[in-house]
């Protein structure tokens, strides 16, 4: 499957009780998307680090979304319910979506959870992969390559990695 | 005299959760760090089927003389997944520490070094 290089559009549900599509999510300097879910222990391990820099990045320019398109008929901590309850606990600072026909995470080319695409104002993909090199162990971290990104598209340099492998979880197929 | 039984170590993953490597290699320098004699036995699960038949609640299972390393969240569902462990504060992250594993194995051998109640 390969993985879209252009920022693509949707309409999700969130849980917040909005619908979201792309130009409401997109921010001045640019747009990450976060294909995520709430059973993946990756993902719990990241949750932490993922909100930290939401809430540090939004506030300069780019915009959050974060998607679920795990199959919940498989994994139920995966429903529309926990996934508002996950957004509560972790006082998610950007929307929490639900790709519930699994259409969109199909069109990006997404595969596991977590896995991070980032677009630059115009909507091309600037970087594709995963938040840094130390899942287990946030003060062992050597390469922010997600953070790197973020700054890069904030100041509109180079990214220095563009592209990572995407450590985690797979989406949950129907 | 005899030694100890070999203490029957199982470790069971699914190849798509990419803990396991990391998992395998903690398991094996536990066992040398707690100099205890093991039969180790390393199973992929690959199907729902086999999931199921082996009792498995995700990736990386590890069993020590049939007991699981960590008993929260060993109960099942069982499935192809990735598998949570609960560290000290709360944390989660999909691998047990050297230091789990080495304190699941020191629970058996001691255990077994326990002098045989008298009649």
């Amino acid at each position: 499957m390969s993985i879209a290089t252009r920022v693509l559009d949707f309409s999700l549900p969130a849980t917040d009780g909005q619908t979201y599509g792309l130009t409401d999510i997109a921010g001045e300097k640019g747009t990450a998307l976060i294909f995520t879910c709430n059973h993946c222990p990756f993902v719990r391990a990241w949750d932490d680090r993922l909100v930290g820099l939401g809430s540090e990045y939004m506030g300069q320019g780019v915009g959050f979304g974060a998607i679920s398109s795990n199959d919940p008929a498989q994994y139920p901590t995966d429903d529309f319910t926990h996934m508002q309850e996950r957004a509560q606990e972790l006082g998610m600072p950007y929307p929490y979506l639900y790709d519930e026909s699994q259409d969109v995470a199909r069109a990006y080319g997404a595969e596991r959870t977590p896995e991070i695409f980032l677009f630059d104002a115009v909507g091309q993909l600037r970087y594709h992969g995963t938040i840094d090199d130390n899942y287990e162990d946030e003060s062992a971290v050597q390469s922010t390559y997600f953070r790197d990104a973020l700054a890069a598209v904030v100041a509109g340099d180079d990214v220095p990695v563009a592209d990572t492998a995407p450590v985690g979880c797979t989406i949950k197929w129907k | 005299m005899a030694g100890p039984d070999p203490l029957a170590v199982e470790f069971l993953f699914y190849a798509d959760c990419p803990s396991h490597d990391t998992a395998l290699v903690r398991l094996r320098e536990a066992l040398q760090l707690e100099a205890a004699p093991a039969a180790l036995a390393v199973r992929e699960v690959r199907t729902d089927e086999e999931a199921q038949e082996a009792q498995f609640p995700g990736s990386p299972t590890i069993r020590i003389n049939g007991e699981d390393l960590q008993p929260r969240g060993a109960v099942g569902p069982y499935s192809l997944t990735c598998r949570m462990y609960f560290h000290a504060g709360g944390r989660i992250t999909p691998l047990p520490t050297l230091d789990q594993i080495r304190a699941a194995i020191q629970r058996h051998t001691t255990v077994q070094a326990r002098p045989a109640a008298a009649d």
